[in-house]
């Protein structure tokens, strides 16, 4: 594995020294040290939950950092809110712009800062000013144009330029691509590196690693609120990245694939069996088989088609082609409804908005989807109510054992469990856990893999969905690899993390 | 259970300030006209204040309970209002324009045209909700215009008279010594009760208020619940309607039901339940309908100028949402720990001006139980 590289001569701009914030639960950086140099186009590297954003929103004041220090130019700073950040020459793009799209662009361009004259805004200064900065970054947009009547490409471009006119020396895009064709892509290219050869630093936030490569210098990768390293972008090759980015030094690898040998696979007949499931444009048709007592992983980075596949399964999504049947009959499933009918179970990776009913209590979320199956007018008597959930926040050793807390102050751990547990409630015969292990602790995580081994021992069929490689290969009894939508590859145990790795980041050529 | 604790549940309990505000205002009448709480017997029919207080509550009563359920699944119900008038008007018109209005059966005809007007304006606005996805504001915003428009459209833009002694038995009858509004609207109150809290239906509904998406992904039946609550809402205000238009046996296009909406959204959010949707109270929302009305009563009684009621009105309704609000609480009880020092200067009390006092007013407990405990 690369060694992190030790220290560039030129100072850091933006300096983050053993930052930690606490999230209730969850430490959602632990310990972090970042720097950024002028000059530079740094990559911020990581999965979902990794602490990316977080990181940005330390950096831009949004959130209050528990302990360590922000140095910029290596006077420590302590922002309270977005508006500090920015005066100390810290500009953020995000993903949506949020300009205003019905003002010109010079006026986007200089809000808040227009030029005055006899108190009252000179326009012809204001579009003079604009046309300035637009020509320093060799844009040939008319200042006196809407912005709404741009592409959002170019409106990207003007945000940037506003955050130039700020005289930023430090520029995060986060995501900045994310809506760009490759022309647009190589315009936002063009313009920062023109910038970074300005002197400016540029925090790079992308899930589109050839893009990463294309653009960036050096790299920092997160994982789990952990700082992993600090490499040059020419020093770490893709498997290495990826290996950093889902958890595991390479040579640890070697040692968790033995483990995933022993596992025996116990597979009956099967549960469910999708043929060219596919939603357009994003997912292409694929195949998918899960078999009783057996745990399919599926692999894949952010972005990959993971939970869309098991969105379209569920019938959170319609699928756009392909048949399902289940226990050999052909089905459709048209609505989450439709497939809990047909005893499938699907916990999804966003807890908060598509998981737990915050303002209910434990006990209510525990029943609500049986309770919804029976519908509302057969409610489950008091007494079954008590015995299932006493049962099962037994089984599961949900903290605290109050049925009646509001399960929005349960830990992100404890409430996953919440989670698990209604699903294990309707006694479900397909399982789709997306990220059930996502921003937990570890004791709560080992608990949940324990809980799924045993569950697909049981009989049920499992589709396990984790960006931690190394639990899906512990997990899974077969592994079903996904890159940008489409299945590269169906492996079974016999295949190594490495391998994994490399299917993952090369798309099926080994 | 100590009393302490019993104490604690007591003050926890989201109904407290809703329920002490209505003491308050009862007491408030009683120093006013000091035979308010009595109540005598004539003819077999209760008489008094507080019975009128029930009565003329009854309609607004009804169409909280149905925007209960609406703001509970994270909807609002701006239309109740011209629900009102179109089903008053439908009544009131068909009765108007029969052989016989007097007969029991044009009375039940009518009652159904009405009703059955009320239930297709609340499919149509669940229609826009839950099917086509339209912001509920908007999408009952529509009906709110337009159903007044109809209800004109039904009289001739005249106010329709009538004379049919089965008809007044709604709005202005006695049953059981009680006027029968009342016993309309409790009936409903105890019905929609035991819908929601007998069944699951109260916890799917929150559950849809709470989290839509992972309320649908847990197979609840979100479209049908949110559907059902305009429906329901639609029904209750069509109710309402036929209640104002046989207390005064006339059906008044422009002004039956006329800021009905108003009057039921601060009912409910007096109650306690939050416009954000999710859990709600029925018996908070009756709190809060009888707290409007006898805020309507006592402004009246009081002598205050009708000109002034609205005014009267908002400042009650800001001193009990102001209670509810969490950083409202949370700055009072920062202030209470440190009641000791207070023989220091009192300044703050003296300085504020006489009409901050009823906003004043229900934040200390104490002095509200010790004023009752004087009566």
């Amino acid at each position: 594995m690369t060694a992190p590289v030790s220290g560039p001569t030129d100072a850091p701009v933006v300096h983050l020294r053993d930052v930690t914030i606490d999230f209730p639960g969850v430490k959602a950086l632990d310990g972090v040290d970042f720097r950024l140099l002028p000059g530079e186009i740094h990559a911020l590297m990581g999965e979902n939950g990794a602490g990316k954003s977080t990181l940005i929103k330390a950096l831009t004041g949004v959130y209050d950092i528990d302990s360590g220090s922000i140095l910029v130019d290596g006077v420590e700073r302590r922002f309270s809110g977005p508006r500090q950040a920015q005066d100390a020459g810290i500009s953020t793009v995000y993903q949506e712009v949020n300009l205003c799209t019905n003002l010109t662009v010079a006026e986007n361009i200089l809000l808040g800062r227009e030029p005055r004259r006899f108190g009252r805004i000179d326009s012809r200064a204001m579009n003079a000013r604009a046309g300035a900065l637009l020509g320093e970054l060799d844009l040939s947009i008319d200042p006196r144009s809407t912005l709404g009547d741009h592409p959002i490409a170019l409106q990207q471009l003007v945000a940037i330029a506003r955050a130039t006119a700020v005289s930023a020396r430090v520029l995060i895009l986060d995501e900045p691509t994310s809506s760009l064709d490759a022309g647009e892509v190589a315009e936002l290219f063009r313009v920062m590196r023109r910038l970074r050869d300005g002197g400016t630093a540029i925090l790079f936030v992308s899930h589109f690693l050839d893009q990463v490569y294309e653009i960036s210098d050096r790299m920092t990768v997160l994982r789990n609120g952990r700082l992993i390293g600090e490499y040059p972008t020419a020093a770490l090759d893709r498997v290495q990245l990826i290996a950093a980015m889902l958890g595991h030094e390479l040579d640890l690898l070697e040692e968790i694939e033995d483990a995933v040998a022993t596992g025996e696979s116990t597979a009956g007949e099967s549960v469910l069996s999708a043929r060219d499931i596919g939603r357009a444009p994003g997912i292409h048709p694929m195949d998918l088989d899960v078999h009783r007592g057996e745990v399919l992983g599926l692999a894949g980075l952010l972005g990959s088609g993971r939970t869309e596949l098991a969105r379209l399964i569920f019938g959170a999504d319609r699928a756009t082609s392909g048949q399902m049947s289940v226990n050999g009959r052909p089905t459709k499933v048209r609505s989450p409804r439709a497939a809990i009918a047909k005893g499938f179970a699907f916990s999804s990776e966003d807890r908060k908005r598509e998981g737990i009913v915050g303002d209910l209590t434990v006990q209510d979320n525990l029943v609500l989807a049986l309770q919804a199956r029976r519908g509302f007018a057969r409610p489950l008597s008091k007494k079954v109510k008590e015995d299932l959930v006493s049962r099962y926040m037994e089984a599961l050793d949900i903290r605290p054992r109050v049925p009646s807390a509001l399960v929005k102050n349960l830990s992100g751990g404890n409430q996953q469990k919440v989670l698990l547990a209604r699903w294990l409630i309707t006694e479900p015969q397909l399982f789709i856990l997306d990220e059930p292990t996502r921003g937990i602790d570890v004791g709560a995580k080992a608990q949940i893999q324990k809980l799924v081994a045993d569950l697909a021992g049981d009989g049920m069929g499992v589709l396990f969905i984790s960006a931690e490689l190394d639990e899906v290969a512990r997990i899974s009894d077969r592994i079903t690899v996904l890159r940008e939508g489409h299945c590269v590859a169906q492996v079974g145990t016999e295949c190594t993390v490495r391998e994994l790795t490399s299917l993952i980041a090369g798309g099926g050529e080994l | 259970m100590t009393r302490q604790a019993t104490i604690k549940k007591l003050t926890a309990s989201p109904l407290l300030w809703p329920a002490a505000a209505l003491v308050a205002l009862l007491a408030v009448n009683l120093v006013l006209t000091p035979s308010f709480l009595s109540i005598r017997i004539q003819d077999g029919h209760l008489f008094g204040s507080l019975i009128d207080i029930l009565r003329n509550g009854a309609p607004t009563m009804l169409v909280a309970l149905g925007m209960t359920l609406v703001i509970a699944s994270r909807g609002i119900d701006l239309s109740v209002g011209a629900v009102v008038a179109v089903s008053g008007a439908l009544a009131c018109a068909h009765i108007a324009s029969a052989t016989d209005p007097t007969s029991p059966g044009t009375v039940v005809t009518a009652t159904g045209i009405a009703l059955g007007a009320a239930v297709a304006l609340g499919l149509w606005n669940g229609t826009l909700v839950s099917v086509f996805g339209v912001q509920p504001i908007i999408a009952t915003l529509v009906l709110m215009t337009a159903g007044r428009g109809i209800a004109l459209f039904i009289t001739d833009g005249q106010i329709v008279t009538i004379t049919s002694p089965p008809f007044k038995v709604l709005g202005a009858g006695y049953a059981f010594g009680l006027p029968v509004a009342i016993l309309v609207s409790l009936s409903v109150f105890a019905l929609v009760g035991l819908l929601t809290r007998r069944t699951a239906l109260g916890m799917l509904l929150e559950s849809v208020g709470i989290n839509p998406e992972a309320s649908r992904l847990a197979g609840v039946r979100y479209r049908s619940i949110v559907f059902a609550v305009y429906v329901f809402c639609a029904l209750c205000a069509g109710i309402a309607g036929l209640m104002i238009a046989s207390n005064i046996s006339a059906a008044d296009a422009n002004n039956a039901g006329l800021w009905i909406e108003m009057d039921a959204i601060l009912a409910v959010v007096i109650g306690g339940t939050s416009l954000l949707g999710g859990r709600f109270s029925l018996t908070g929302t009756i709190l809060g309908a009888l707290i409007i009305q006898t805020l309507t009563t006592t402004i009246y009684t009081a002598g205050i100028t009708p000109e002034t009621t609205l005014v009267f009105k908002a400042l009650v309704v800001i001193a009990v949402c102001l209670l509810q609000a969490p950083k409202f609480r949370a700055a009072l009880s920062r202030r209470r720990p440190r009641p000791q020092p207070r023989s220091g200067p009192p300044a703050p009390a003296t300085a504020i001006p006489p009409q901050a006092t009823p906003s004043r007013q229900p934040t200390g407990p104490t002095t509200q139980a010790s004023a009752m405990a004087t009566k």
